[in-house]
Parts: structure tokens; sequence; C-alpha cells
């Protein structure tokens, strides 16, 4: 066995059950006596084994492999079993509760029916295009190792536990089930890209994550989802799905930087919502007239940067290369 | 009501091959699984899956050669031959599916080598095969809106004449009992790995399939053969791949030497798993081990080719013991891993009762043997997961007849309350360690008489006190402290099949090797071992092992 050294840890647990106190949440401290190389995972199990059987978790390989035990440690998506006690305990103690912007069934144990409904809703399977090929579909050595760094995948749903948008809005498909479909899309031997790209341009896709990278942050298999994201917008871009507020956004973006070195905000507004449309623009009127009385509103003239030209020279580097 | 043409309890990649065939086939298909199918512990397989592809010049017959030598001639030669035909067909439908394979340089399916074999037929995804392949059977599955009891717990077959009607089954989210009427059941459950301590299964392998099937009168066969893999961490044993040593690592005793060059010399580190576990196992009980391990080192094969080909080897080295696998030897031991024995199965997957078949680890048409090769698991999975499909799809298209009793599931509600009722009784965990331990030292890599006896004792003593284990948990929804105890006493049947087997089998075969009986007996033992209950009676008997035109040689690699 290992060389060990023992020493107790508080373990403050949130638990829920919806046959005690009408269901209501409550938290709970077990003190365990650990060894050094203990995972989150393992002080959890010697909770239910030895000391209170009532505790719910879901658990399988041990190896951080099956996806099964993702839950918040400290505030933040884990998967307990790869999280090291030492690593995550401050003053001997943590916090354990179950991932976020899922509903609880009990304890520890979400319910992962809204993760599975999108992972369904992006068509998670291959869709390959013409004759079935007697043998193996040819395709790059690279494309497929490339490929399987989105296979890492497990399903864990930490990055789902942890999406900011997901706390405001529902239908936003989300970091997992956005980087399942970038493994179809990038995928040589699917052949209903354009099709994919035409539905993940909707309300609820890849438009509405706001880069805040948290599930990069929290993956625990270095999937990249917000990467996988950003690399579906552009191959969106590339095939002219641009007809979306998302797309536009970008392309103002870009251009009101290529040209004047320097942000314009309310053109980049106008030309992301269109200068005609009356009622996009009228909902932003609050918006601009807190601005206003901040004191905070952009200023409505084009101005440009004095470097303007050195920039210029950059996105023609860019685009050169 | 719940009710099936065909049943599949378990979603593994046996169980998930099987529901794609039965529902293509146009039946009414339910997949049962105590967790989400990508929770299975098919996830865990990380070398690859072996076929030989006749178009770039291999041969599947010298793929069945090297089965059937791996397997100490335990093997039945038919299955064995009918698995190696059928894997290039196979392994070419999992590409079509979505599988992203490795490639070669023109961009067909590249291969590595593995154990026990003279070339290089294991075609891999990194170091996640058994991950990749599985979400992509899933995938499929969600593509043929194929209906899952999810998280949803067996607890006793239903028998009606004789023939397997369907199950009972607890939803676990909600705690309830229900009956699920099947024309036909296919058990696709997978190991038992932790009825051993330390052993690379997940928490999930409890032998649930084959104590349903055993508890109903089906065979258990060579239950005895386990399989030590012979680089698991020390500690809780978790996984590292032969595909490491497929890639080119080397094992190395505490003077730094290859060791393997003594007892394998022609194969060295891709020796056969038993042979290699056991060359390990006398290093280190003759004081060249460290801590009770030897070292595993991937140190040459450079970084770059670590993080492509064993990437998640590099990620577990990282993770559980900080060790860089291009700076420093990772500690390995021989760790339980697989039970070449299972339900006794056809070709076809049917067990010894109509009605009921089965499919991957928990059932044995006998493709392994004493000792199954790296990468015929997943394999076996997926040929006669399909062909176990096939077999229900026929039987259960002449039946007519299915379940009507409702008293078995009041017997059953009531069986399981009283485990809820009672009180101030031992520990689940209590017991499932001190079985842990009793079978890892009873039936380790080295056996003898009096091992497998003490083992015996221990697990009879077991399950006398399991009747009188409690559980805290009094509840209804999600109550995994229950689903523990009822794994528990799964487990402790199980055990007992395993000692059964072992004490009967005497010879050295395989995995199966006596200190006090060091020979092979080809005379007397060229046979396969058999545990079932009848009429409540536990009986032993053996059958004669399937040779086609490979006979019994001497092993050597």
């Amino acid at each position: 066995m290992l060389q060990t050294a023992k020493k107790t840890i508080q373990i403050e647990i949130k638990r829920q059950d919806p046959e005690i106190n009408n269901g209501e949440s409550y938290n709970q401290i077990y003190d365990v006596e650990v060894e050094d190389w203990f995972t989150v995972l393992d002080a959890l199990i010697k909770i239910r084994e030895e000391i209170d059987g009532t505790l719910s978790l879901r658990c399988a390989c041990r190896a951080s492999i099956c996806g099964s035990c993702a839950m918040r440690v400290n505030g933040q998506a884990k998967l307990v079993c790869k999280t090291k006690l030492s690593v995550v305990e401050k003053n001997n103690k943590i916090l354990v509760e179950p991932v976020g912007n899922m509903p609880v069934i009990s304890d520890l144990v979400a319910d992962f029916k809204p993760f599975w409904d999108k992972f369904n809703a992006v068509e998670p399977y291959l869709k390959p295009e013409g004759e079935v090929p007697e043998g193996e579909y040819l395709a790059p050595n690279e494309d497929m190792v490339h490929l399987v760094g989105v296979m890492n995948c497990i399903m864990c749903g930490a990055c789902v536990s942890d999406c900011t948008v997901l706390e405001v809005k529902d239908n936003f498909l989300g970091p997992a089930a956005l980087a399942k479909s970038y493994r179809f899309i990038a995928d040589p031997r699917d052949g209903s890209q354009f099709e994919r790209l035409q539905n993940l341009e909707k309300d609820g896709g890849i438009w509405d994550c706001t880069r805040c990278m948290q599930c990069v942050e929290v993956c625990p298999k270095d999937v990249d989802p917000m990467e996988r994201i950003m690399s579906i917008r552009s191959k969106s871009i590339e095939n002219k799905i641009d007809k979306n507020y998302g797309a536009r956004h970008a392309k103002s973006f870009t251009d009101l930087i290529k040209n004047n070195g320097i942000l314009n905000e309310v053109l980049l507004i106008l030309r992301t919502k269109g200068l005609f449309n009356i009622i996009e623009l009228a909902k932003l009127l609050p918006i601009a007239i807190g601005a206003q009385l901040a004191g905070k509103r952009p200023p409505f003239l084009s101005h440009s940067s004095k470097n303007k030209n050195q920039i210029k020279k950059i996105f023609k580097k860019l685009e050169d290369k | 009501m719940y009710e099936h043409d065909i049943l599949i309890v378990g979603a593994g990649l046996a169980g998930l091959r099987a529901a794609l065939e039965s529902i293509e086939a146009g039946k009414n298909t339910a997949i049962l699984s105590k967790v989400h199918p990508v929770r299975s512990h098919s996830c865990a397989a990380q070398g690859g899956i072996n076929a030989a592809l006749t178009d770039r010049g291999d041969n599947w017959e010298d793929h069945a050669f090297s089965t059937i030598k791996g397997s100490d001639y335990l093997a039945d030669q038919e299955a064995v031959e009918i698995m190696c035909r059928e894997a290039g067909e196979n392994l070419i439908d999992l590409e079509h599916m979505g599988v992203i394979f490795n490639r070669d340089e023109e961009g067909r399916l590249g291969t590595r080598r593995f154990g026990g074999q003279s070339v290089a037929r294991t075609f891999f995804v990194g170091a996640i095969t058994g991950s990749a392949m599985l979400h992509v059977l899933y995938e499929q599955t969600v593509k043929q809106n194929a209906q899952v009891y999810e998280e949803w717990f067996v607890t006793k077959l239903i028998i009606e004449d004789g023939e397997c009607r369907g199950v009972i089954a607890m939803d676990i989210n909600s705690g309830k009992l229900e009956i699920i009427k099947a024309k036909s059941v296919i058990l696709a459950t997978g190991g038992i790995g932790r009825i051993f301590e330390p052993s690379t299964n997940a928490l999930i392998c409890t032998g649930d399939g084959l104590a349903l099937a055993y508890d109903v009168g089906a065979s258990l066969m060579d239950m005895e053969m386990i399989q030590y893999h012979p680089t698991g961490l020390a500690g809780n044993g978790i996984l590292l791949s032969e595909g490491a040593r497929g890639e080119g690592a080397y094992l190395l005793n505490s003077n730094g030497e290859r060791f393997m060059e003594d007892y394998a010399p022609e194969y060295l580190e891709l020796a056969s798993r038993d042979v290699v576990s056991r060359a390990e196992q006398t290093e280190i009980n003759e004081g060249r081990g460290i801590d009770g391990c030897v070292l595993l080192d991937c140190r040459h094969l450079g970084k770059s080719k670590i993080e492509e080909k064993l990437g998640y080897l590099q990620e577990v080295a990282i993770e559980f013991r900080g060790i860089d696998l291009a700076e420093q030897p990772i500690p390995v031991k021989p760790t339980m891993h697989y039970i070449m024995g299972g339900i006794k199965t056809d070709f076809m997957g049917q067990t010894d009762i109509p009605g009921l078949f089965a499919a991957g680890e928990c059932a044995n048409v006998s493709v392994h043997g004493a000792n199954r090769l790296g990468a015929n698991s997943l394999l076996d999975t997926i040929v006669f997961g399909r062909r176990s499909a096939r077999g229900a799809i026929e039987y259960s298209s002449q039946i007519n007849s299915i379940s009507k009793s409702k008293e078995e599931l009041n017997n059953e509600t009531k069986r399981i309350q009283n485990i809820i009722n009672r009180t101030n009784g031992e520990r689940s965990a209590t017991l499932r360690n001190e079985m842990g331990e009793a079978m890892t030292s009873g039936i380790g890599v080295f056996r003898d008489t009096k091992s497998i006896k003490i083992a015996k004792q221990k697990v009879l003593n077991l399950i006398d006190r399991y009747e009188n284990t409690s559980i805290d948990n009094k509840g209804k929804i999600f109550n995994t402290d229950l689903i523990f105890n009822l794994e528990l006493k799964y487990m402790l049947d199980v055990a007992l099949t395993i000692c059964i087997g072992a004490e009967n089998r005497k010879e050295s075969r395989g995995a199966h090797y006596r200190t006090d009986i060091t020979e092979r007996d080809d005379k007397n033992w060229l046979k396969h071992t058999h545990v079932a209950k009848t009429d409540g009676e536990v009986q032993f008997y053996t059958s004669d092992v399937n040779i086609t035109k490979w006979k019994p040689e001497i092993r050597k690699y």
C-alpha cells in the first residue's frame, strides 16, 4: 500500500431528500479521517460506507472516465474522483454540493434529464452521405486525433453545471451539447455540416455563449468546450450562415476595429441589429438612457485610433496568413 | 404495464450492440441499466479491439490461434473461429457508425501490437477505445430512439414453466419495484471485479447478471478463471492499459532489469497477461520488487508519442500518482481485472434457461478460456452482443405467452422491505471488504488447495452473516444504501462459485495457477468446470472443450 499520513477533515455536504423536510436542502458536516492520498470521492465513499449510508451520490469508475461523479467542491464543478482532497481543502474543510443548473434528485445526485435532452437536440450521431464504402471511410489521422480531443468528453456535466449563460437562459444548448455537435461538424465523414450549422445559429445556439471561460476552466478532460463553440462560429461565418445578430455582431466588431482601430459601440449596435430594426433598437433604449444618466454613453460620432494604420497592418498580416 | 419482445439488462458495449441489432429487426426492444449507458464500465477499456482484416494481408486463423494459445487451450475453438472470422465486418460497422479510430498514413485504420499476438491487429482510439466505442453505440441508440430504463436495478428474473419471461426491477429514482415482461431477456451486465479488492473494475461491477442467472439455475462456467492485469496502479488498482507495452514500454524490476527476458524471451512484455502477471509476482515475491510493485517504464517512447497514443494513461499517472510517464517509471502490480468465466452460453447467447440470453463479460461462450488476450474483450462484446440479439430475436418470434404472475412481485417487495426493516446489523461495506481481501489472497495470481479453502470458508461465513446486515437509509428515493446491500448478495453468491471452480480444477492452466499442482493436465482437465443450482442445491460438473484443428501444445512465449 501507499505510504500514508492520516488527518481529520470536515466535509460539509449540501443534502436534499424529497422525503425529508419537504425536500428543503440543508448542510451536514462530517468529520472524516482521511489518508493524504485521498480524493474527494474517497472521502465521500468513506462517509457513506462507514458513517452514514443515507448519503446519495453517483460514482463508478474512480478513474475519470465514466463521468458519474461531477459535483461542486467549494463552489466549483469538479470530477471528484480525480480531485485530491489535499488540493481543495482549506483549513481542513471542504464544501461539497450537487452540480448546478440541474434539478436535484437526492443529495449529490442531480437529474440529468435537461442535460441529455440538449445532447439529443444536436442530433448526436454521424450522418454520412453518399455510398457506404465496403471498408472503412478514409480519413486523415490528424483529423481523427483532433476529434479524439473532443471525444475525450465523458458527459460529466461539469461545464453545464458552471455555465454562466445557463444560469439565466434555460434554452441555451450549453457547452457539452455544442462541443458534441462540433465533434460531428469537424468529422470529415459527416455529410450534414451545413444543416448542423444552420440549426446551431438559432436562439439557444452558438451565439448565446458569452465566452466567460467557465466551461474551459472546469472541464476535467480538457475538452475546451468554448473553443469548440468558437470553431463552430467561424465555420458558420465561412459558410455564410451569418444573417443573425451573433454573426453580425462578430463581423461588425471586426470591421469597425479593422477600419478605425477602435470600437464604436453605437455603430456596433446599429449594424448588429440593423438601422431600421426599430423594435429591437427600442428595446435597447432603457440601457442607452441609463448609460446617459451615468455619464457612460459612448460617443455617437465616428472616431478612430491614431494608430489605426498599424492595426490595419496587423489585419492584413492575419488575412495573408 | 411494461412489456417487450426483448429486454436487455446492461447498457455497456454488449448490451448496446444487442439493442441496436434487435431494434433494427423491428423488435419491441428495451434496455435496462442501473447506470446511464455511458457510465457503463465498457468506457474504461483503453487499449483497443482486435480484428484480422483480410484486405490488408492479415488472416483470422492466425488471430484464432493466438486466442486459443492465449486461452491455454480451454477456449471452445468453434466459438473462437466465429469471433475471429466475424471481427473484421463488426469492426468496419463500428467505424461506419462513427467511431474515431486512429489512422495510418494512408488514412486507413491504424493498428498497434497487443499481448499474446505476433502481429499488430489491435485497432484503437488513443487510450480511450472503450469510451469512444461506448459513446458511439449510445449515439446510435439515440438515433434509433431506443427505450431505456435508466437507473433501474434488477432484483430477480421471472421464470415461468422453466423459461425466462422478464424481470422484476426497481426504479432507483422512485424505489418502486415493477414487473417488466419480456419474451426474452439478454443479460449483458459485465464483470464481477468488486468481489476482489483491489480491482481495476468500477464500483458497479458486482456480477449482477451472473448471480441472477445462477439463482434461476443457469450454469456458470470456468469461474475460477480470473484475470490479473499486469499493470494496475498500486493502491486502488486503477488500470494502466496494455497499450503502453503495445507501444513499446518496458517492465523493470528493482535492479532495473527487463525481467520478462527470463520468462518470455520471444514476446517479452507482450506475452499473455497470465504469463506477465506471474512473472511480476515472482519478481516481487523473490525480493526484486519495489514496495510490492514492479516498474512500467515509458520514458523512451518520448513525450509526443505518449500524449498522442497514451493520453489517458498520462492523465491517470499525473492525476493519481503525480508521475509524468515521459520523466519517470510508474509502479504497477498484477491487479484483478476480468473474469473469463461466466454464464454458459451457446454461439447465439442462449443460456441453459430458454428465453435467457447472455453476452459480454457476464457470459462465457468460451472464447477466452483460461486467459483472455488484451483487446479481445471489446471484440467479444460486439460479436456476441450482436449474436445474442439474433438468438433472442429468433426465440421471441416463437413465443406468444407472456408473464401474468403478480405473486412474484409481492414476494419480492416483501423480501426487499425486510432488508430495509432490519436494524443494528453489520454494514454491507464491512462484509464486502472482508470478501475482497479473502478472495484476493485466496484466489490470487498464485493459489493452492489451502488458500482456496480459506477463501471459500470465508465466503460461506459471509453468506451467513449477510442475513443480518442492515442499512441506514430507509427511504425510497435513490436509496444507494439498499442497492449496495443487494449487490453484496450478488457478489457473495458469485464469489462462492469462483471458489468452487477453483477448488475443483486440480491442475494449473492459464490464470488458474496452483503452486501445489503446477502442471497443465490435458488428460483429465481439458474440461470446463460448471457450477449450477438444482432445486437449491449447488452442483459441480464438467464438460468437454470443443477442439477443431488446434491440438493442445506446450505454451511458450
